[in-house]
């Protein structure tokens, strides 16, 4: 994902770009470091905003995934089982963590901007 | 109000991620546990544990009160050596894991738990005898460790001899008495070093910069638990603590039962010959999961015991904990992880040995 601009971010740290690709911020990777693998939804599954989709272990902790709107998952990466530190190495890029088909586009609105997510970063707490 | 360390500034210079510790602003890693683990076992690593605390003993009776607060037997411990023991109440709960070392004639120095040293120094002034002479220096001593393959190609390079494995010896160090323990909490050859508080930071930036050609880098708290993990070293307050005996605790080398009377021998004993509810035991995972701390481990689909300690090894690249769980149990046993039940198996430790 080059450009940052064309992303929506969640409070939870996740984003999601218009086509329904979904990662989670560098902003959390660096918080979550160290990814050892990672839980992915099964392809097919229908998830609802804000629900739990899959689940990122590093070695200190157990992060959850939740999907930014809901839909149906179309995708998973599933080069991730073979490297999950991609998530730690390119966040927005070969990291992607799976692709929903958006159920409702107006949940999009619902999410912030990448400026509006930077802004969130500095008033809210550290991930963990 | 958390307490800082003499390295404070150091930590901060270098970026660290700071978090409380036992009451103490501690480094938790400096980039990422992995890369901080895997220097310790390659090359080497820098730690900061002046957190933890430092009481001397010393008099004719030193030898008489240690034998009778620890569970090892001290008279084991010559003179320049350093011993690993329990202190236990008189129920054989164990009060604190600490490291003896023998300094000099009737002096010992005693390292304690960061969380446990007010409740250890009272410990000692309760069960002192006449002509003990008791010394709590932890907030003027601070503490490093510099552990790995490499440590002692690094320090050889700042002092002229080291003393070897579970050995201790002292040089002078910027006007102040510098204490070189080879001992460590991580599996891997290395040293502990005391000294007085205002050397503290020269100390650190010698090491790095001598360390500097091999790459030796500053290592957080998270990298140590992984590294003492890994090595099968208990974690006081986590893995064992004043209502668990050194019995269900282990190692089993720790008590001495041979040795004459000391705190909790009896209860020790009993439990030793009686029925033992529950005795801590090692698991690796045989599935994709890590277990975590508080974590169930089931036996044939029934919970057992919970996990003291759980990770990812970063070397056996597999989940691995210490647990309670009734002694020689046998069956199927899991390990619920992120709400899946992820199969293990009980294991020896250490999970992971220097060369294997």
């Amino acid at each position: 994902m080059d450009d940052l601009n064309q992303i929506k971010f969640a409070k939870t740290h996740e984003w999601i770009a218009p086509d329904g690709t979904v990662g989670i911020s560098d902003h959390a990777q660096k918080e979550i470091t160290d990814v050892v693998f990672i839980e992915l939804p099964q392809t097919g599954k229908t998830v609802s905003q804000e629900s739990e989709a899959g689940t990122i272990e590093s070695v200190k902790a157990a992060f959850p995934i939740y999907a930014p709107v809901s839909g149906q998952v179309v995708a998973v990466n599933q080069d991730l089982s073979q490297d999950p530190s991609l998530v730690n190495q390119s966040p927005y890029g070969k990291g992607w963590i799976f692709k929903l088909k958006i159920a409702d586009s107006n949940e999009l609105n619902s999410l912030m901007t990448h400026s509006q997510y930077q802004e969130f970063l500095k008033s809210s707490e550290p991930v963990h | 109000m958390s307490k800082r360390t003499s390295l404070f500034r150091r930590h901060q210079e270098a970026g660290a991620k700071i978090v409380d510790f036992a009451g103490w602003e501690m480094p938790i890693t400096y980039t990422s546990i992995v890369p901080e683990h895997t220097a310790v076992r390659e090359r080497a690593g820098l730690f900061d544990v002046s957190h933890m605390g430092q009481i001397t003993v010393e008099g004719k009776e030193s030898l008489p009160f240690l034998q009778k607060i620890c569970t090892n037997d001290i008279s084991l411990c010559k003179q320049g050596h350093g011993i690993y023991s329990h202190l236990c109440n008189e129920n054989g709960g164990v009060i604190d894991d600490i490291f003896v070392y023998f300094v000099g004639s009737d002096q010992y120095l005693v390292v304690v738990n960061a969380a446990t040293i007010e409740k250890d120094w009272n410990w000692f002034l309760k069960n002192k005898s006449d002509g003990l002479l008791l010394n709590n220096k932890s907030d003027s001593l601070s503490m490093v460790a510099l552990q790995g393959p490499l440590s002692e190609k690094v320090l050889s390079k700042l002092f002229q001899t080291l003393p070897s494995r579970h050995q201790v010896s002292s040089c002078a160090f910027e006007g102040e008495s510098l204490l070189i323990c080879r001992t460590g909490y991580t599996g891997e050859d290395g040293f502990e070093m005391i000294v007085p508080n205002p050397a503290a930071e020269k100390l650190w930036d010698q090491i790095l910069s001598a360390g500097k050609e091999w790459n030796v880098v500053p290592c957080g708290l998270g990298a140590r638990d992984t590294l003492r993990l890994e090595a099968g070293y208990l974690l006081y307050g986590q893995d064992v603590d004043d209502a668990h005996t050194s019995i269900e605790s282990g190692p089993q080398w720790v008590i001495k039962f041979n040795k004459d009377n000391f705190i909790g021998k009896e209860s020790l004993l009993q439990q030793k010959q009686g029925n033992l509810k529950r005795k801590l035991m090692a698991f690796k995972c045989l599935e994709r999961g890590i277990p975590r701390h508080g974590a169930t481990i089931l036996m044939d689909g029934n919970p057992a015991g919970i996990v003291t300690s759980g990770s990812f090894s970063p070397i056996l690249r597999c989940g691995i904990a210490l647990g309670y769980v009734p002694p020689n149990s046998e069956g199927k046993f899991a390990i619920e992880c992120s709400g899946k039940s992820v199969a293990a198996t009980i294991t020896k430790l250490p999970f992971y040995k220097k060369g294997e």
